[in-house]
Formats: structure tokens, sequence, C-alpha cells
């Protein structure tokens, strides 16, 4: 950004700045601030070096505790609460992982300088430094508060259940009485090894994946199929109609699932005394049998989540020029080519995203498992109930058992599942395509 | 002839698919409502229209004094109106910044939004607990709104920027060249032209302590505290079949006014959320 007046002096001083080294800079500025001074860069030097000095001064202990607790989890039963301690370790770790980018952007920053000066560039004057600091600092201040929110609240825990799935919390071991340790990958030994463990592991996993398959893939058919139909040119009241079918969505789940639960209640519910008994003379066990409550809990999913693919399949229907059916009835096309052809693409290229995540939040869907009937019914053999899911699954062990630790190592099994495929998926969308060109 | 019969026989096919789907959709909610209206508390011998019906249970949840219904409400709307301002308020300026700056981590920070907004904050439920814990902030509302805040930052983050990429970037461009500053850009210029994503990301925000129960759950202790998800379920959950007229009762009391919301808002809501998840 070399003003005009400057061109002059830039090349006078060309000679000289030769001897201005960027590795010196850079080795200088081990101590941050050194480097900057000697490009001569005054103000900035100091900042940098006062920045830095007050991060030792006032984290060095709180960094050392940190690290001596996250190795060893604390030495003395009853004094030493290994949770705290795990926690400040990663405080610690935190700390550190933000000081050290800043200590590479500093050195960094010494270097480019160098570099620039050598190059015959002038540092420029205080007012305009200060500008340039505010634009350049602008984004990292907008992004400052939510990011520390969220590291706080999303990513700490998230650190924390990580560790957790390493060490030997459980209702036995249990501080401050007893101390922590660290004990590697012997909770996911112990999930597909002990058979406890293994069976209800396996159990749980595959009802969670066809769940997840069979809800999700239902609540997408059923939404297609009545966006179709409400869209057919011949049907009246459209906007009634449409406002009903997103009725399920507008009235708040727990409501609804805690009142299905009653509707399907084993004695007193209505399915059974007012439809099933009646009819055909027996009820069905919907709370107590694991087969029926499961065939419930799906049958319960699709009623609160196709309006959502329902409001989605109708915006994308409307938008499908008529030019496309207008060209395949000139071709004689059936019903069914047109649907295949023209209908279902568009539909899917347009919400694909969107409908992944119906299927990653059905795999995490604790609210219907939980409110339905507590993931039950018991089942004899395995500690999970008979419809829990791996969330669900987690929810008992951290709350009900004080498995502390396999809780964890599941989490991190469903973590890892959910962001893998997710990621997979997104990777495709436009945005992350687009990415490049701002 | 042929024609017109198929033609009959279609739009029957069609519209007896309606009314089913009407019969599955209502029953339910008709069901709630006509169990509130009995006189009763007991799920057994509650019928769905019943044959001398009353208030009582509504009467109840205001007047009674063992119901903390009211309280309940007061606290739900503290916990909603403060979680979506400050959810607008954070989320419209991160996605302000990866919109149209460019900085280090930026790339990356859109990755790990993405893979947190994967994570249920069910999954760090023990964290948090540790966390509001030393901090002084368990059972307290505060608590309760901060985690939703933070919660609601990667996912909606997301959904605003790829807004803000459909929004020129000549309209700001020109801005600047006029002599605008960061904030007058971002507060005269952003904000007002991504008025629909923004009501969006409100509206969930505002919605979501209605309808979460398990965050207050964990964080929440004292009665006095309760959001209206959680007393209504701890109500339901100590006497399942006893309490279930007042229950629904409280129910319709919350569905209407999110329903009537939410019905209003949808068209906006819908567009909102495909033009973030597409064009983004």
């Amino acid at each position: 950004m070399a003003n005009k007046e400057d061109t002059n002096d830039v090349n006078l001083n060309h000679s000289q700045k030769k001897s201005h080294n960027p590795k010196m800079a850079a080795i200088l500025s081990i101590i941050p601030g050194i480097g900057q001074v000697y490009n001569g860069r005054k103000i900035k030097g100091s900042i940098f070096f006062i920045l830095f000095a007050a991060f030792i001064i006032v984290f060095n202990d709180f960094l050392n505790i940190g690290f001596w607790g996250l190795v060893t989890l604390g030495e003395i039963p009853r004094i030493d609460d290994s949770r705290v301690l795990l926690a400040q370790g990663i405080m610690a770790l935190i700390l550190t992982s933000f000081a050290v980018t800043f200590y590479v952007a500093n050195l960094m920053d010494a270097y480019k300088d160098a570099k620039r000066i050598q190059q015959g560039w002038k540092p420029s004057s205080i007012r305009e430094e200060f500008r340039n600091a505010w634009d350049k600092g602008f984004p990292y201040l907008l992004v400052g508060p939510g990011l520390f929110l969220l590291i706080f609240v999303v990513v700490f825990p998230l650190l924390f259940m990580v560790f957790l799935a390493f060490t030997n919390y459980n209702i036995h071991n249990a501080p401050p009485r007893h101390l922590l340790s660290w004990v590697g990958f012997d909770n996911f030994i112990a999930l597909v090894t002990i058979p406890i463990w293994r069976d209800t592991f396996f159990t749980v996993l595959s009802w969670t994946l066809i769940w997840t398959f069979v809800a999700t893939t239902l609540q997408i058919a059923l939404a297609l199929f009545l966006a179709i139909i409400v869209n057919d040119p011949r049907v009246k009241f459209k906007r009634l109609i449409r406002t009903v079918f997103i009725l399920p969505w507008a009235v708040p789940g727990f409501v609804t699932i805690l009142i299905f639960s009653a509707i399907f209640h084993d004695q007193f519910g209505a399915i059974n005394r007012d439809l099933l008994i009646p009819l055909l003379g027996f009820g069905i066990d919907w709370l107590s049998d694991p087969f029926w409550t499961k065939i419930a809990l799906i049958m319960i999913q699709v009623w609160l989540g196709f309006p959502f693919v329902f409001a989605l399949f109708t915006g994308v229907l409307q938008s499908i020029s008529s030019d496309w059916y207008e060209a395949a009835d000139i071709d004689g096309a059936s019903r069914w080519q047109k649907f295949r052809n023209i209908t279902f693409p568009h539909v899917m290229f347009a919400t694909a995203p969107l409908l992944i995540m119906q299927y990653a939040g059905n795999f995490n869907n604790f609210n219907i498992i939980f409110l339905f009937n507590q993931g039950g019914p018991a089942v004899r053999g395995q500690n999970a109930g008979g419809t829990d899911i791996l969330i669900s699954w987690v929810y008992g062990l951290t709350f009900e058992t004080q498995n502390f630790n396999m809780a964890a190592a599941i989490s991190i099994i469903i973590g890892l599942m959910v962001a893998g495929f997710a990621f997979f998926q997104f990777r495709r969308t436009r945005s992350f395509k687009e990415e490049g060109k701002i | 002839m042929s024609r017109k019969t198929k033609n009959i026989i279609e739009l029957t096919g069609i519209y007896s698919v309606i009314a089913l789907m009407f019969v599955v959709i209502f029953y339910p909610l008709l069901w709630t409502l006509g169990l509130s209206l009995n006189p009763g508390t007991s799920l057994y011998g509650a019928s769905m229209i019943p044959e001398n019906w009353s208030l009582v249970h509504y009467e109840w949840l205001f007047t009674n004094p063992r119901s903390d219904y009211l309280v309940w409400y007061k606290n739900t709307i503290i916990v909603a109106t403060a979680t979506s301002f400050f959810a607008v308020l954070f989320v419209s300026l991160v996605a302000y910044a990866f919109s149209r700056y460019r900085f280090v981590g930026r790339t990356y920070g859109l990755y790990a939004f993405l893979l947190l907004q994967m994570f249920p904050v069910l999954m760090a439920m023990v964290a948090i607990y540790i966390l509001l814990n030393t901090v002084n902030l368990l059972d307290t509302l505060t608590g309760l709104i901060i985690v939703y805040i933070g919660g609601a930052i990667p996912m909606n983050a997301f959904l605003v920027k790829g807004y803000f990429d459909t929004i020129p970037r000549e309209l700001d461009e020109s801005a600047k060249i006029d002599g605008a500053g960061h904030f007058r850009i971002f507060f005269t210029i952003m904000l007002p032209l991504a008025k629909p994503i923004l009501a969006v990301v409100a509206l969930f925000n505002f919605m979501a302590p209605f309808m979460d129960f398990i965050l207050p759950r964990i964080i929440l202790r004292s009665p006095e505290n309760f959001t209206l998800a959680l007393g209504l379920f701890n109500f339901v959950n100590d006497q399942f079949a006893n309490n279930f007229t007042r229950f629904a009762a409280g129910a319709i009391l919350i569905a209407i006014p999110i329903a009537t919301v939410f019905l209003l808002l949808q068209r906006y809501l819908v567009s909102g959320l495909t033009a973030g998840a597409t064009k983004g």
C-alpha cells in the first residue's frame, strides 16, 4: 500500500534495506515483540510484549496445575477432586492452544514485515497502523463473543466427555472419595468383549440403525406422497389442507409424545379401549411388549416428523416449471415416468441436505424414546431398555447407573458415526464448493 | 365416459387419503382437548367427549396455591426471550464475519461448526453439569440461557451465513467506498436485508425453551425455577394416570399460542430454511 510520494524514497533506500534480515526478525520474535521492534514498529512490538508477559504472569500457575492435573488426575484421594482437575486441565489445554496460535502468528508477522522492509517497504504511520489493525482485527472482534460462548458451552463439555471415556469413572470409583486414573482404550474394549456390554451394545446399535432408517424414510415417503397429491391441480382448499398437515409440527413435540403415551396406554389408552377391543376383541400391549413399542414409536415419529418434510416438498413442487411436464406430455410419458424423471430428481436435489439432517436428527432423537416409554420396557440380560437407542442409553448410563466412563465411550461412538456420515454428505453441497470464491 | 369415471375415482381416492390424514392428525389433539375438560383428574374413566364438561383444571392451574403453572410460564418466557435475543445477536455477528471477511481459521471454523451442530448438547451433559456447578450457575435460569445460546450458535450461524452469502457483495462494497465503517455496513445494510432468516432464528430459539425438557431437567432443581416443559413433564411423570387431565389442560395452554405463532410464520420459516441450506 505504498503511497505515491513514498515511491522515490523506496528506490533510494532500496540498497540499504537489503541488510534487514527476515530470519533475524523471526528469531528475535521468540520473545514476542522484540522482532517487531527490530522492524521499527515499536508500539506494536511493545503491545505484543506486554500481552505475552501478562499471559505468562497471570496463567503460569493455572497452566502448571492444569497440566499436572491432566496427567496425574490428582494424587491424594478426598483432597484432589479428579473431575475438577480434569476440567482445569482441559481449560489449560484450550488456553495453551490459543497462546500457541498467537505465538505462531507473532513469528509470522515479524518475518513478513521484515521481508517487506527488505523489499523497500516503509512502516506506515501510527494512525494508519491503528486503522489497519482495526480493519484486520474486525472479523475477530465479530467472532470473539460467539466463539467464547461456544468454547465454554459446547467445545469444553465435548472435550471433557472425550477425556472421560479414557478414565475409570463409574459409581464404584467416583470422586472425590476415589481418584480417577487413565485406562487407555479399556472402556472401548470392554464394550465389545464383556458379554453383557457387548450384547447390549449390538442390540441397541442395530435398533438405533433400524429406527433411524425406517422412521425417517417412512416420514419422507409419506410427506412426498401427500405433497404430490395435494399439489394436484384438481384438489380444492389447498391452503386449508396444507395448514392442517403442518399442525403436528406446530404443536410442541414433548406435549404430543406424552399424549401419545397416554393414548397407547395398555389399560386406559384410547387405542386399546376405544379401537382395538371393540373391533378385534383384544388389545395390544403397546408399552410392555418391546416389539409393539417399537411399532408405536415409528408410527408416532412419522406423525411428528412428516409435516416438516411435507412443507419443504410443497415449496419445491410449486417451483418446478410446468414446461417440463408439458414437454413430457408431448412425448407421451406416463404419470410414473413423469414422477421418476422430473418430480423426484427436482425434489431430492433441492432438499437433500435437509433430508440428511432428518436422518441425523432421528439417530439422536432422545425426546421421543425417553418421553414415550423411557426406553422401556425392560429386557432381561441387558442393561438398556427394549427400545433404547444409543443416546437414550447414554442418558440412562449417566443419570441412572452412573457409568460415566461407558456413557462417554458410547457418546464418542455416536459422535463419530453421525459426524462421519453427515460430513461426507455435506461436502458435496454447494456451500462448500463455493467456499473458495469468497 | 371412461376418462370422466377415472377422474372421479382418482379424486375420491385423493380426498379420502386427505380425510384419513385429517382424522389421524386431529384425533390426538381433540382427544387432549376433550380430556382437559373432564371433571375428574385420572385418565381412567375420562372420555374424549365428557358428559358434564368443566373448566376446573384450567382454573386449578391458575388459582390453586399448589400449582406453579404461572411461575413456570413466566420462567419460560424469560428464558425464551433472552435466548432468542442473544442468539440472534451472536449468530448474526459470527455469520457476518464468516460471510464477508477472510481471516485465520475461517475455513476450518466452518467445518468445525458443521461438525459441532451434529453433536446434541445432551452428549456433554455431565460436563455441563460440572461446569455450571463450578461457576455457581446450576439451578439458575441464567445458566440455562447461556447453554441454550452457546448450543444455538453452530447450527444457526451456518444458516445465517448461507443467507448473507446470497446478499450481493456489491451493496456493502459500494457502501465501503462511500466511507461507511464496518459496524455501519453491518447494521444498516446486512441486518435489514437478512430479516427473514433472522426472524427464523429468533423464532426457533424462542420456541426451543417451550419444547425442550431435557436440559432444564439436568440444570434446574427447584420447582420455582422450572420451565413449562419440565414442570409439566414432572407433573405426569410422578403419577402418570392420575394427573393426566390437569396435564392435558396445561398442555393445551402451551400448544395453542405456540401453534398459532408457528402457523402464522411457517411460510417464512420454510423459505428461510431452504434458502440457507441450498443456496448457502
